[in-house]
């Protein structure tokens, strides 16, 4: 019996605590100075329409002076820099404010509306900070907790003998899957309801073809699919996120979702209840039975993972698509769930418990984390080599993203996740000394911490990104939860499955 | 000073040789060498046989693959004869560097690969047309043979093949070296 110790519990609720304090000042920080959308609105159009009329009557003085063919005042054509188009009304726009808006965007814009988009987006890209950190966090962990359950399933169905004293680690990883799912669904509600951003096709203004014009400057705008009176285009059409509604819409992504955590929560349920009626009554009978249900669950879950990943992470950069994607990211969360495997492993060694785990186990969990860091490395650089070399513009935009705002991080990401494992345990020595394997195994989590924050950023704050206050201290915070749960629902139980068959194949174990 | 003698003894089962090897090198003789028709778990580690360098070498050639792969794409693509492919003309190392990198890969696996095996039988000696070493072609069949080289007086030799005999051996063979 593994004895969850008051320090240690003191430890995960600071975390906790520090996790809560640095997200509540995350919200308290993105609200301040907030402009809501209609105020932009109106404001950026009496802003516009004075620009407008500013210009009007400086052509009419310059047309006159050329008329009067005064040279030297047409030369030096007013105190405009026509850098871009707007840039003076922008100037105006940051400095009513107090934004800082992207170039790009300033220098694409085109128009009323774009002007208005382009200064209501950094609004949204504000408010939305600690929404994603939160959403980067929670996705994280709640995905480590199911590739924990997959690993633990893996070790059935491949009848493994050397991971028998260990399989309640991962049994209490799993319990993390409710949590993880219910903040998941709060958050996917919340996005429905436009508390945040993170789904961008969730706006439904972007599926509709026509806007009553009239209706435009109220807080809610008439949007329909056939051109009547009163109507014009509506510049937020998107054409080809009207194409995928099909399968994005929010009933279904709900329906999704609750089919995936429900599906996840049974199998790890079920999984633990066996194991423990294993424990008590002994023999075949129990073993079987998790057998079967680990095959049924790979099979649920390889399907849930892919599609999961499309719909949680893949749909917020929603014009892009990868086919890959599903195994690149579940390649992530499968080594970051070894990597937590490994460390609450050796964790419980340190603390002197499971004496029958020795170098052999670590040697396999340092293979485990080699195998599986260059296998994410493999797929990360499938998907990158293939829209690389194609080129093709609705593809590169993801990649152009990251390369211009976010290198520094992929680099990162790359050296912790590849370089990493594959100098330090590449050795046979290295993989069978605990420290070594636990060193790596963090290093692994934080690198897949920041590969997983690439996947999600981009597509909900852009360029404005940090690594702040918010995202580190939601990340302790959430470190500090799964840690109590982990270890909470390890101390309820035996540390070890004694009734297991193949538990002296474990305990034999000699590589 | 006597000759020195050899002394094989044959086994027929690998757990039988795996426990003589343990009781005969804690009796402090020193084992030459066991052949056996396929490798033996825990063996290596019985025999007191040093952990092999040759890992240390395939990472050196997988290096020097690496680079002589990096190297000649940089000559072939970049400096001898520049090429536009998939509209990617930017004749540089660095920015070209994702396609080069399957190729790199290939080259490093293949150098590493193939310097290592044959570092492996230049080491073992074995070459196009050398002998076979089994001193007993039994070996290469279903029999395991433990080979001892001592310079015992015939005394002693008595000692280690009474051991030997202990220890489950079918057949002892004594031959002048």
């Amino acid at each position: 019996m593994y004895k969850f110790t008051r320090n240690t519990k003191i430890i995960c609720i600071c975390m906790m605590l520090f996790g809560i304090i640095s997200l509540v000042y995350g919200f308290i920080s993105a609200n301040k100075n907030q402009y809501s959308d209609l105020e932009i609105r109106q404001a950026v159009k009496q802003m516009y329409n004075e620009y407008k009329s500013d210009k009007k009557k400086y052509n009419d003085d310059v047309s006159q002076s050329v008329k009067s063919k005064d040279a030297s005042y047409d030369n030096h054509s007013g105190s405009e820099s026509n850098e871009y188009e707007y840039a003076s009304l922008f100037k105006k726009i940051e400095n009513k404010f107090g934004c800082k808006l992207d170039y790009d965007k300033k220098k694409n814009a085109h128009g009323l509306e774009d002007i208005i988009y382009v200064t209501q987006h950094y609004f949204h890209v504000k408010k939305q900070r600690p929404w994603s950190s939160l959403f980067l966090s929670n996705i994280f962990f709640l995905m480590i907790s199911l590739a924990a359950l997959v690993w633990l399933a893996v070790q059935y169905i491949s009848q493994s003998g050397w991971s028998v004293y260990l399989l309640r680690i991962p049994q209490a990883i799993s319990s993390f899957l409710p949590i993880g799912g219910v903040v998941m669904v709060f958050l996917i509600i919340t996005s429905a309801l436009h508390w945040h951003y993170t789904f961008h096709w969730m706006d439904e203004a972007l599926t509709y073809e026509f806007v009553d014009e009239a209706s435009l400057d109220t807080e809610y705008p008439k949007y329909s699919h056939e051109m009547s009176e009163g109507m014009i285009d509506n510049s937020k059409f998107d054409k080809i996120i009207t194409g995928k509604t099909s399968y994005l819409n929010i009933p279904f992504y709900l329906i999704r979702t609750f089919i995936y955590l429900l599906g996840w929560c049974i199998a790890a349920f079920l999984l633990r209840k066996f194991s423990l009626k294993e424990d008590i009554e002994g023999g075949l009978k129990w073993h079987n039975r998790m057998f079967t249900l680990s095959a049924i669950f790979i099979v649920f879950a390889a399907i849930t993972t892919s599609t999961g990943a499309w719909d949680w992470i893949m749909s917020i950069d929603t014009h892009w698509f990868s086919t890959l994607f599903g195994w690149y990211s579940f390649a992530s969360f499968f080594v970051s769930a070894c990597a937590v495997i490994a460390i609450i492993t050796i964790y419980l060694k340190y603390n002197d418990y499971l004496p029958e785990v020795n170098e052999n186990h670590m040697h396999d969990f340092g293979r485990y984390l080699l195998a599986f860091s260059i296998f994410w490395t493999y797929t990360w650089f499938s998907q990158y080599l293939l829209i690389w070399y194609a080129n093709i513009p609705e593809e590169v935009t993801y990649y152009v993203i990251r390369f211009e705002h976010y290198h520094i991080l992929i680099i990162i990401a790359l050296i912790l996740n590849f370089v990493n494992p594959m100098l330090l345990i590449q050795d046979r020595a290295a993989k069978r000394l605990k420290g070594q394997v636990l060193f790596v195994a963090i290093l692994i989590l934080i690198g897949h911490y920041i590969d997983v924050y690439v996947m999600i950023m981009p597509g909900t704050v852009g360029t404005h990104w940090h690594i702040g206050l918010v995202e580190i201290g939601t990340f302790i915070g959430y470190i500090g939860l799964f840690t109590y749960v982990v270890l909470s629902s390890l101390s309820r139980v035996p540390l070890v499955q004694k009734n297991h068959p193949l538990i002296l194949e474990s305990k034999h174990h000699h590589i | 000073m006597s000759q020195e003698k050899i002394i094989y003894a044959l086994y027929d089962d690998d757990h039988n040789i795996l426990e003589a090897v343990k009781k005969i090198r804690n009796a402090g003789h020193q084992i030459h060498d066991v052949y056996s028709p396929f490798p033996i778990h825990g063996l290596d580690h019985a025999l007191g046989l040093k952990y092999s360098r040759l890992a240390i070498c395939s990472f050196l050639y997988g290096l020097m693959g690496f680079i002589c792969a990096l190297l000649l794409m940089w000559y072939i693509m970049i400096y001898d004869w520049p090429m536009d492919i998939g509209g990617k003309p930017s004749f540089s190392l660095n920015e070209n560097l994702p396609s080069f990198i399957p190729v790199t890969f290939e080259m490093t696996v293949f150098f590493a690969a193939h310097l290592m095996v044959i570092t492996f039988l230049v080491r073992c000696g074995l070459y196009p047309g050398s002998d076979s070493k089994s001193p007993d072609p039994r070996t290469t069949d279903d029999k395991f043979l433990m080979e001892i080289h001592t310079k015992d007086d015939d005394k002693k030799l008595k000692k280690i093949k009474d051991l030997i005999k202990k220890t489950g051996a079918i057949e002892i063979n004594e031959k002048n070296n």
